[in-house]
């Protein structure tokens, strides 16, 4: 199963309208849809606009692929649980963001080893169909590793008032 | 560099009429997806204290039971009148809950929480999302006039907008 998420904020129809292109020429891979803001119907979709937090974690887990716009929530999910994440960030000149930092956050994060991004339609059937045909990946995907440095800031300043410097 | 407010003891002291010490009360506000996600890993920080979560998704409220949540209406620079229902609600939790301090991860929901418990004097923290690889988010920018401190998650960009660093999520 394929499980793609644009997040609940804003409509991103470019990437619902490749994914629904891309199932209709595999209709044997369930794909589920969190369309969020999407006004349009896509066939070979299963939508539903707004999923709760467990539905969300639920689906998450059990996708063999994520497809998502370049939301944090979704990259810090995928790397807590070692899911593959094609990303297609939002263009600002397109409509679909206030502001272009989901290529600022795609850019970035392209570096992770689950991480693919891609930027166009063609660009993401291409990145799904090579996604499927490699192999399930077993504990080779990094695993975010608690962020001590800054839970240890947030306490410090919960409890002092100080935040110790840290080096970058 | 250290930031250094009122002690919320003395504060504290004044409100109750026991002096018995007590845990500080943390409000954590963060809007949805990637806000909430960033300051649910940032959880083991308030271990020890009184927490209230403020979001806005009820449905959160299992994965961080038995801390209360309190729900705000979901809204951006985009959609003003909601941004003011927001606001409304804001005030009322932070009145309610009357934290010693504020911590969000963002976004507007946070800078306005943050805004009102300047006013209880509650200490406060803004943690910009690390979405904001090359620049401090609106909300960020706004916090920097409000709140004790103020951080970004990418040193680069801690550099450029006096923001500090101290870590990130990832």
């Amino acid at each position: 199963m394929i499980f793609a998420t644009v997040g609940t904020q804003l409509p991103f129809d470019r990437l619902l309208l490749a994914l629904d292109t891309w199932a209709a020429l595999h209709l044997e891979v369930p794909v589920i849809a969190q369309t969020g803001q999407s006004s349009k119907t896509y066939t070979h979709l299963q939508t539903c606009a707004h999923l709760d937090q467990r539905a969300f974690a639920d689906t998450f887990a059990a996708a063999r692929v994520v497809v998502a716009h370049a939301g944090m929530g979704t990259i810090l999910t995928a790397l807590d649980l070692g899911k593959p994440l094609i990303l297609m960030p939002r263009r600002a000149d397109l409509g679909e963001h206030r502001n272009d930092h989901q290529q600022d956050t795609a850019a970035e994060m392209a570096q992770l080893s689950n991480v693919t991004v891609v930027q166009s339609s063609a660009a993401l059937c291409v990145a799904l169909d090579r996604a499927l045909a490699a192999p399930r990946a077993v504990g080779d995907v990094p695993v975010a590793a608690e962020p001590k440095a800054l839970i240890e800031a947030v306490r410090s300043f919960i409890w002092t008032g100080l935040t110790p410097e840290v080096r970058p | 560099m250290i930031t250094m407010t009122a002690p919320f003891t003395a504060r504290k002291a004044a409100r109750r009429a026991d002096n018995t010490p007590r845990p500080p009360c943390v409000l954590a506000v963060a809007s949805g997806g990637g806000h909430w996600v960033q300051l649910m890993r940032l959880r083991p920080a308030f271990a020890g204290a009184e927490v209230h979560f403020a979001t806005v998704d009820r449905s959160v409220a299992g994965a961080v039971a038995p801390a209360p949540v309190h729900v705000y209406p979901d809204a951006n620079k985009d959609t003003p009148l909601r941004l003011v229902f927001a606001a409304l609600k804001l005030a009322l939790i932070v009145l309610r809950v009357r934290p010693d301090v504020v911590v969000s991860t963002g976004a507007a929901g946070g800078y306005l929480a943050i805004r009102f418990a300047r006013l209880i004097g509650a200490r406060t923290m803004f943690i910009d999302s690390i979405a904001n690889a090359r620049d401090l988010s609106v909300s960020a920018r706004l916090a920097q006039k409000a709140a004790d401190l103020v951080l970004s998650q990418w040193p680069a960009v801690a550099r450029a907008t006096g923001a500090a660093y101290r870590g990130a999520v990832l």
